[in-house]
């Protein structure tokens, strides 16, 4: 991987980041960004987890199991803070025609989906031992697997058109009226009857403990910065191989 | 009820999507610049 010098990115991203909205000069910034977005995120990551796994104190309740904390939350916070930078790149897309947000809701969708099966999957691993199951049909955990479909039915629609602009416009539809979904996963804890506990951070304080809330802030940047690190490197790919499709169709049509 | 074996299984199966994820989307992004470069 290389690691080129970040010393003309501020000059180019601060003073007209419209700028960016030519793939071209994008791709620089994203090449210049993306190795030090990837390695700070597991590095951060990394830290973090080795902090909650072997010096952060056990749950006077749970126990150890408290330990997956480091994973699951900051997949959560991510697969829903990804999804609402999707729908807003969705709305950008259809009503400035930015070729670049269009490009950001194809490249968010399967890194949201990821994010979103982590923590459907580690939440129910989380909930075998400390609720005797590991699956109930309550509000948090239906919302959070409502998301993690709504991540997979974009990849769907995107595809689903021989027509990519069709495709993509129904898949920003529904990417839109998806966000319907995320107050409900939010307030599902406090409005309705769940197993899952209400949350423990919140704007005006935090009830966990420093010494498992700094390796959970610290796991949390790591997962940001990976979940920005890979959306770059989808979003290169997409820009690389519509760069060669349209070679290839020129080719076509020079030959035909 | 033991703890380690869900604990070692979220962080398991963490890693390994989350590993398995980026290498092929990092794979993916150079075989696609490395075309970009070599047919321009």
């Amino acid at each position: 991987m290389r690691f080129p010098v970040l010393g003309p990115i501020p000059a180019m991203a601060a003073p007209d980041l419209h700028a960016l909205a030519n793939p071209l000069r994008f791709q620089r910034f994203a090449t210049a960004l993306t190795p030090w977005l990837l390695v700070l995120g597991l590095a951060f990551m990394t830290v973090g987890i080795w902090r909650g796994l072997f010096f952060a104190p056990p749950d006077y309740l749970q126990g150890e199991t408290v330990r997956i904390l480091y994973i699951h939350v900051p997949s959560a916070w991510f697969a829903m803070g990804g999804y609402l930078g999707m729908a807003l790149a969705a709305l950008a897309a259809m009503v400035w025609k930015h070729p670049l947000a269009a490009l950001s809701v194809r490249a968010i969708a399967p890194v949201g989906a990821l994010f979103a099966a982590i923590c459907l999957i580690t939440g129910s691993i989380w909930g075998r031992p400390t609720w005797g199951t590991w699956w109930v049909w309550d509000g948090r955990l239906t919302s959070m697997l409502v998301l993690f479909l709504l991540y997979l039915g974009v990849i769907a629609l995107i595809h689903s058109h021989d027509d990519k602009a069709r495709g993509l416009k129904m898949a920003g539809y529904l990417a839109i009226v998806g966000t319907l979904n995320l107050p409900i996963i939010k307030f599902s804890v406090e409005k309705w009857n769940t197993l899952h506990q209400p949350a423990s951070i919140r704007l005006s304080g935090s009830s966990i403990h420093p010494d498992m809330l700094q390796p959970l802030l610290l796991s949390a940047l790591g997962f940001l910065l990976l979940f920005a690190g890979l959306v770059l490197v989808r979003m290169r790919t997409l820009i690389a191989e519509q760069r060669l499709e349209m070679r290839a169709m020129r080719r076509a049509a020079r030959a035909g | 009820m033991p703890h380690f074996p869900f604990i070692a299984a979220a962080y398991g199966i963490t890693i390994a999507l989350l590993g398995g994820f980026l290498v092929w989307s990092l794979w993916r992004m150079r075989r696609a610049e490395r075309a970009v470069e070599e047919k321009r």
